[in-house]
């Protein structure tokens, strides 16, 4: 079975499908489909887990089919240790958001559904290729549903968010499509035969100056997605302005996209550069870390503390990849998947209170754990996830994130556990002005608990989270094998 | 076997009969929708689209009349698109044509003889014949572009094109003179014999020739529209009725990158050194004044009139890459990506202008920016048509217009010199700039609340074929090898 061009494809037919169903009496219809759509797109991805070799880091479920000549390119899918988890959970996240868009989008349900069918198609297929123009096909064509999910359903400053988001991005990967070129032709001059082969690309010989320009044009596409520090900008414009289920997709897995970028891409295509370069990106990482903590705790809006918490988390991120030793990676790896449940389930609780209040300041809140009890000990859990308290997803991944940073430079893992302080700073620092003290005024008074249905969400991703953070076993035994062979591939010079 | 060879042209013959028909059998046409010639003229179109087409498919190819017409699978291959295009802008113009009492004889007769004269250029083998080929395309533009006598806009445009055009005709003729005075011939095969073998007998006079390359290319660049020889293009795409701009923009663009492929490649293939070197100049001057200046544009005519400019700025790059160190390797490459960026640009023109000509039916020039706001609420399907069409002009990946610009890019990089991956960069960050006013033209019609609700009536066959359009660009932006093959077995055909 072709589990992996199902798990792309599935969701992009069924996405397409629901936008020709554009009456409004056919809303509720929609919403079924959707929701039938999204689970039926995680069912497909369980295969790959169940399936999968843990003993190997070669890619498996590889599918690899003749696709554009002239180029030489390939539609060549597989996933490995690294990606597979990214996978099922880009299906999971969809099935959270179609699900939370329930009742609160009322217009045109169709295109926001299809939308979203079609973005987790898309991003499952940035993490399945293996074909470098297939993975930038994908990972550009990313941009255009997010670019209307953020301008149609989006805020106020709607039009400027989705623009920043829009541009800020296609820039960044734009020099490394000419990067993409230079590896083709490269890869032609040393093999004999010209290819988007991202494995064979990974072995050619680079001299040091090449390395650093192509190191570079990655970073200039990656770190923007990631984002890390200073190019982080966009991400507080887009998450403000984006819908809930916008954010949840941009938090959960977009900003993924980057990070899963320079372990297939940066670090074993230009080993050499990325040694050599590693403490800048470290001091960005810790800049992300710290500074950007700094600044989460003083934001006013809610959403946009949470999206200068993410920008802090991905630093965590990218220093544990940029330690260079299999703790740090993986670490790095455990804390991608752990934001993913996390970030997204933060933003799902402001997306709660927004329904209820329209308003995202911090301000207009206090009290809310009289009036909604079991809403507020999902969100006080998550907010304790988000300031990494053991237990839970979020402590694992900043745990050996710390422990590797430590065994490459004291002083670095020491920086960086400073930042745990402050994650717990802002986010209880929140959760105390929000949820505890008095009920601040009639809005807050008047709030209904929870529905079933949002009870539903976000006990899920509260198990997720519990779950991972208590028994992480099987998320690290799928990544160790290959985590292993990435350290030793990297270790190797590749200079000529 | 005479050379006189019946098979090499008999579209044209029947290009040039059925002009006369439908000049003659419109006299007596009474009906206001004038069907029996609109008919007639589309039925000719097709069947010569279908002769050329079907003789690429067999690959034919005869040299014929003396030497001076040269039936190749390029001139085939353009020769059938052409023809299909013009066919396309015919039926998409057609209730715009009627609205505004234009729908006459003379929009036939002289569409006709304007694709005589672009099915004359594409096949030519002799100067005179371009150069006859070539007249008789623009004098049927100039009189089509005038054909609102009554408009002082368009007879201005008519004017401004006439006398421009008569100039880049002249530069055009003048260097031909130098040629034949350094060559002492007309024939573009002798020509490239003279100059690829020069013996000591008869050695071209260096400095003619270089004069006489100067003014072929200045000539040509002002066919093709690029800056700084661009002057004319706002205005005449502008001013012109649309029926006209449409004409302009499409077959008449493939006919020049034909003749610059006969007397370039064919004929002064030995001086590549110094052609492209002017094609680099050209193309950056263009991707600057066409990307830069779009984005001030309100008028949506005449911001696409720029972006042409920066589109023949990018195709003049893979012009400009096909000879390095006097090594033609990668001449197939870089001028096959050259003909399939002309052949995506002019289809996608055809649908992005057309859907300019749906809106402005009713008594109303649809040309502004603002025409297209809140089009997505008034009708979601033909948003995501004039989506595809911009998505595709910028560039961005899933649409067929990313890999016209990746095949350039491929050209470029196969050169492997520093100074093109410079370029390379220039151009993908001058086409970031383009992408902005691509997205600025989807931001208004989804983003922006409707100017007027009224819903959008067209006939089917418009539908249809923007349908069609629309459906292609993504197809082929899915699987573009078929059409690439096409191209490079075009190109093949014409390479020493």
């Amino acid at each position: 079975m072709h589990w992996l061009s199902i798990a792309i494809w599935l969701p992009v037919i069924s996405g397409l499908l629901l936008l020709t169903l554009g009456k409004p009496q056919q809303a509720a219809l929609v919403r079924w489909l959707a929701l039938l759509a999204a689970i039926a797109s995680f069912v497909v991805t369980l295969p790959l887990i169940a399936g999968f070799d843990t003993s190997t880091a070669a890619l498996q479920f590889v599918e690899n089919y003749g696709w554009i000549r002239r180029f030489n390119a390939r539609y060549a899918l597989g996933v490995d240790g690294i990606s597979v988890w990214f996978v099922l959970l880009t299906a999971f996240i969809t099935i959270i958001v179609v699900a939370a868009a329930w009742e609160v989008i009322e217009n045109r349900v169709n295109q926001y559904m299809g939308a979203f069918l079609i973005l987790s198609g898309l991003m499952v297929g940035v993490f399945a290729a293996s074909d470098a123009l297939l993975f930038y096909v994908f990972f550009e064509a990313t941009l255009i549903p997010m670019y209307i999910i953020i301008g149609v359903w989006g805020g106020p400053r709607r039009v400027y968010a989705a623009f920043k988001f829009f541009l800020y991005t296609l820039a960044g990967s734009l020099l490394m499509l000419v990067a993409l070129v230079y590896l083709y032709i490269q890869s032609g001059a040393q093999t004999g035969v010209s290819s988007f082969d991202i494995l064979s690309w990974q072995k050619l010989a680079l001299p040091m100056g090449v390395q650093t320009l192509l190191f570079f044009a990655f970073f200039a596409a990656f770190s923007v997605k990631v984002p890390m520090w200073p190019v982080h900008t966009w991400l507080p414009d887009a998450h403000v302005e984006a819908p809930t289920g916008g954010s949840v997709v941009l938090a959960a897995i977009m900003l993924k996209l980057g990070a899963y970028g320079f372990l297939r891409f940066s670090m074993p295509i230009a080993p050499d550069a990325a040694h050599a370069y590693a403490p800048f990106i470290i001091t960005l990482s810790l800049i992300a870390v710290i500074y950007v903590g700094l600044v989460a705790m003083v934001q006013k809006d809610m959403k946009k503390l949470v999206a200068y918490s993410s920008v802090a988390h991905m630093g965590f991120v990218t220093l544990g990849f940029f330690v260079f030793n299999e703790l740090g990676v993986a670490g790095g790896l455990v804390q991608m998947i752990a934001h993913g449940f996390v970030s997204g389930a933060m933003f799902l609780c402001i997306g709660v209170l927004y329904d209820r209040v329209h308003s995202r300041e911090i301000a207009d809140y206090g009290g809310v754990a009289n009036t909604m009890p079991k809403f507020a000990a999902f969100a006080v859990l998550f907010a304790m996830a988000n300031c990494g308290l053991p237990g839970t997803a979020g402590f694992i991944g900043e745990w050996m994130v710390i422990l590797g940073a430590v065994k490459h430079n004291f002083w670095i893992g020491a920086l960086a556990a400073t930042a745990l302080i402050f994650g717990a700073a802002y986010s209880l620092w929140m959760v105390k002005r929000v949820y505890f003290g008095d009920v601040a005024n009639d809005n807050v008074k008047a709030l209904k608990d929870v529905n079933a249905r949002e009870f539903t969400i976000l006990g899920v991703l509260a198990a997720a989270t519990i779950a991972m953070g208590v028994y992480p076993k099987p998320f690290t035994d799928v990544m160790q094998a290959s985590v292993t062979e990435l350290m030793r591939h990297v270790s190797v010079s590749k200079l000529p | 076997m005479s050379n006189f060879f019946f098979a090499a042209f008999k579209p044209e013959l029947l290009l040039l009969g059925m002009a006369l028909v439908v000049s003659l059998v419109d006299l007596w046409v009474k009906d206001a929708q004038r069907r029996p010639t609109y008919w007639l003229t589309q039925l000719t179109l097709l069947a010569v689209a279908a002769l050329h087409l079907r003789a690429f498919a067999l690959g034919y190819s005869n040299v014929a009349m003396q030497g001076m017409v040269n039936a190749d699978p390029l001139a085939h291959l353009l020769g059938g698109l052409s023809a299909l295009v013009v066919a396309g802008v015919l039926l998409l113009s057609r209730p715009y044509a009627a609205s505004r009492d234009l729908l006459k004889g003379e929009l036939f007769t002289l569409s006709l003889f304007m694709v005589l004269g672009v099915c004359i250029m594409v096949s030519a083998r002799h100067l005179l014949v371009v150069y006859l080929g070539l007249e008789l395309m623009s004098l049927s533009l100039y009189a089509l572009v005038a054909l609102r006598r009554d408009h002082t806009v368009s007879t201005e445009a008519a004017m401004k094109y006439f006398v421009l055009g008569a100039l880049a005709s002249g530069f055009l003729l003048y260097g031909m003179s130098m040629l034949y005075g350094a060559t002492g011939s007309l024939s573009i095969p002798e020509i490239y014999n003279v100059l690829g073998n020069p013996d000591a007998g008869q050695r071209p006079n260096e400095a003619v020739l270089v004069f006489g390359l100067v003014f072929v290319v200045a000539g040509l660049a002002f066919k093709l529209g690029a800056a700084p020889f661009h002057m004319w293009v706002p205005d005449v795409y502008q001013g012109a009725p649309t029926v006209a701009t449409l004409l302009i923009a499409t077959a008449p663009k493939l006919a020049a990158l034909a003749i610059t492929f006969r007397l370039l490649v064919e004929g002064m293939f030995s001086l590549a050194a110094d052609w492209q070197q002017m094609m680099i100049v050209l193309a950056m001057f263009s991707l600057v004044v066409g990307n830069f200046v779009a984005i001030a544009q309100t008028n949506l005519k005449r911001m696409l009139a720029y972006s042409t400019i920066a589109q023949m700025g990018f195709l003049l790059l893979g012009l400009a890459s096909g000879v390095v160190g006097g090594s033609a390797q990668g001449a197939l490459i870089a001028h096959s990506a050259a003909l399939f960026y002309a052949v995506v640009y002019v289809f996608t023109t055809l649908g992005s202008f057309g859907m300019i000509l749906l809106l402005s039916r009713q008594g109303h020039e649809a040309e502004q920016l603002s025409d297209f706001a809140g089009l997505w609420q008034r009708s979601s399907w033909y948003a995501l048509v004039m989506a595809i069409f911009m998505l595709s002009l910028a560039g961005i990946p899933m649409t067929v217009g990313f890999y016209a610009k990746l095949a350039i890019l491929q050209a470029m990089g196969a050169t492997e010199l520093p100074f093109y991956y410079g370029l390379m960069v220039a151009a993908v960050v001058l086409s970031l700039i383009g992408a902005f006013y691509y997205l600025r033209v989807i931001k208004t019609m989804f983003f922006d609340p409707p100017a007027e609700r009224q819903a959008i009536v067209a006939p089917m066959d418009v539908k249809g074929l923007l349908t069609l359009l629309a459906i292609g660009t993504v197809v082929l932006g899915v699987v573009p090898g078929k059409v690439m093959g096409w191209c490079t077995l075009a190109v093949s055909a014409i390479l020493p």
